[in-house]
């Protein structure tokens, strides 16, 4: 029993359940889901659904904070990948053809990368605060959007890319399946491998991890890049989802949605600790209603 | 000068700020008129008042992200009094205790219950943008005759000159924490606290006191901006000032203040917000420039900071 009470998931996992005892009362109708078209609906469908963007952000976010960093920068990805990817598929001549919106979303992949890695490279290199360096692309990076949109709200009509976001597999949301996809790699690599205590030691301790021969620099390298592909994962999700990049409002304050899932979910601010299955419990729990 | 942590980024900054002007003086006509100077006050007026407040929390290697939906609160708070007809005598004191308050709570849960500013800042964020959409989910203008005439009042500095009486609202405010921060006990501690916290406890400093103060004040700036901001738009509206937060740490930032605390003067900050405004106004200027360059330039001035703040900071160890 004591072991279940100090768990770092036990407060998180109460609340959540507390508030769906409350929902349970004061909605009755909450946990009913039917099978409409071959699809599943329901309220916890659509909390799952609409949570998926900040659920894939916060599994990147996890591995950052983590490693004792933060990465604010994560609305801004969203909106410059939204960005990026709408004005390509609003450039090619076929905006429905399959092999235009894979070639949209691998390029924002590929510069969110870029831009992954000159997170990585203010913190690691420089040795930047992971706050103030994060805080430079969080404030130019929606401008860069802006110039990408050219200022324009960018309306896509596209079916494959609208199936990012609200298209179905199996009876359950795509948007749900990329969140699920990207959780069981982060899982498989952090508790799979050794990768998971690096992480963690370099967030305890950084000086002493070098000293007992971690490349840290390169694992705040990639946990930075993963965080930011993982932004620019939930942007698409997000501007598939409004079937329009609005340079502006996509992703804003989802960093701050994101820090808090992963801070309620028990992961300690101050590095060394962490949960990558808090996120889960934590991101249903606060899209309420 | 150039090469100590302490003076040089605000010696940049200034060389900085007066390079744009030349800049902008040889590019368009009229840009180097007394006017288009002052204009930086009279338009940042309340953002000055907020870096002002954000330099205290700063210096002490904390951070305040609220102070946006604070802004953003007090605006509804005035406008939705107003409205109900209170007098502007009862209303602007309720909103500055209030702010005032709601800081002292951030302090507290800072200092006592050892969460992160980061956190307890966002909370504070969070709850004053939740109780802005309580109040109203509408824009809210304001007809009250004293808070209009408030914001039509000019006064004249002689040629063609005006400034508004905001601009003196807001240059007491820099006067005051400029003899705050220099010349009182407190203001040491908060040099103090920012420069080694623990240092500060051992020489038996009032390190809890002063933690808590300075989110007070930055509070109490936060609640003072938005009345200023009031006075400049006449209205309140929940959605309002929307990552202004951001420009207030820029301009700390821009202005030499170390953000591990400990370095950093409150004229900086100043001269901060006047680069943050003149580059508005160049891009203003220009006219064919996009507004959103704004947030880049921002962005590329905060990176150059920041790693002449590195540079400097790692010479000296």
């Amino acid at each position: 029993m004591s072991r279940v009470l100090t768990n770092r998931l036990f407060w998180p996992v109460v609340v959540l359940l507390a508030l769906f005892a409350v929902n349970l009362v004061a909605f009755p109708g909450f946990f009913a889901i039917e099978v409409k078209n071959g699809h599943l609906f329901g309220s916890l469908v659509d909390i799952v659904r609409n949570g998926a963007p900040t659920l894939i952000i916060a599994i990147g976010m996890t591995l950052v904070i983590a490693t004792r960093g933060i990465d604010l920068s994560v609305g801004a990805i969203c909106a410059i990948a939204g960005a990026i990817s709408c004005s390509i598929i609003l450039g090619s001549p076929d905006p429905g053809n399959v092999g235009t919106v894979v070639v949209a979303v691998i390029t924002a992949l590929l510069v969110a990368l870029v831009l992954g890695l000159w997170n990585g490279f203010l913190v690691a290199v420089i040795g930047v605060q992971p706050i103030i360096a994060t805080l430079v692309l969080m404030t130019a990076g929606r401008g860069i959007a802006m110039l990408i949109t050219e200022g324009q709200i960018l309306t896509v009509n596209s079916a494959p890319f609208k199936t990012l976001g609200s298209g179905f597999l199996f009876g359950i949301p795509v948007a749900v399946w990329i969140a699920a996809a990207i959780f069981a790699l982060a899982a498989l690599l952090t508790r799979r491998t050794a990768l998971g205590l690096f992480i963690e030691s370099v967030g305890i301790n950084p000086e002493a991890s070098r000293q007992a021969g971690l490349r840290s620099r390169g694992l705040l390298f990639s946990v930075y890049t993963f965080s930011a592909v993982c932004a620019a994962i939930a942007g698409l999700v997000l501007t598939s989802n409004q079937t329009a990049a609005d340079a502006n409002n996509t992703g804003l304050f989802i960093e701050l949605d994101a820090i808090l899932a992963v801070v309620i979910g028990g992961t300690s601010l101050a590095g060394g600790r962490y949960s990558s299955s808090a996120p889960w419990w934590a991101r249903s729990s606060s899209r309420r209603s | 000068m150039l090469t100590s942590p302490k003076h040089g980024p605000v010696v940049v900054t200034l060389v900085l700020l007066l390079a744009i002007f030349a800049i902008g003086g040889l590019r368009y006509r009229g840009f180097l008129g007394g006017q288009v100077f002052l204009n930086l006050f009279v338009d940042n007026a309340y953002l000055i008042v907020l870096a002002v407040g954000m330099t205290f929390v700063i210096l002490t290697g904390g951070i305040d992200l609220s102070v946006g939906a604070v802004v953003a609160l007090s605006t509804m708070i005035a406008a939705s009094m107003l409205q109900a007809g209170w007098s502007p005598g009862v209303v602007i004191p309720l909103i500055l205790i209030a702010t005032s308050v709601l800081g002292l709570l951030v302090g507290l849960m800072i200092h006592v219950f050892k969460v992160q500013p980061f956190i307890a800042t966002l909370a504070a964020m969070f709850l004053a943008r939740g109780l802005c959409y309580i109040i109203s989910n509408n824009s809210i203008s304001i007809t009250d005759p004293f808070f209009t005439a408030f914001a039509y009042t000019r006064i004249p500095l002689g040629g063609r000159l005006s400034i508004t009486p905001s601009v003196v609202v807001a240059v007491l405010v820099v006067i005051a924490a400029v003899v705050v921060l220099q010349y009182t006990r407190f203001g040491r501690t908060v040099y103090a606290l920012g420069g080694g916290e623990q240092s500060g406890m051992l020489m038996g400093l009032a390190v809890a006191r002063t933690k808590v103060l300075v989110y007070i004040i930055s509070g109490f700036c936060s609640g003072l901006a938005g009345i200023l901001f009031t006075f400049y738009t006449l209205s309140g509206y929940p959605l309002t000032a929307i990552g202004t937060e951001l420009d207030a740490i820029a301009a700390v930032v821009i202005g030499g203040t170390l953000l591990t605390g400990g370095y950093g003067f409150v004229l900086g900050s100043v001269l901060g917000v006047l680069v943050l405004g003149v580059i508005q106004t160049i891009i203003t200027f220009e006219g064919t420039l996009s507004s959103w360059w704004t947030r880049i330039f921002i962005g590329a001035l905060l990176l150059v900071f920041i790693v002449l703040q590195k540079l400097l900071t790692a010479r000296r160890r």
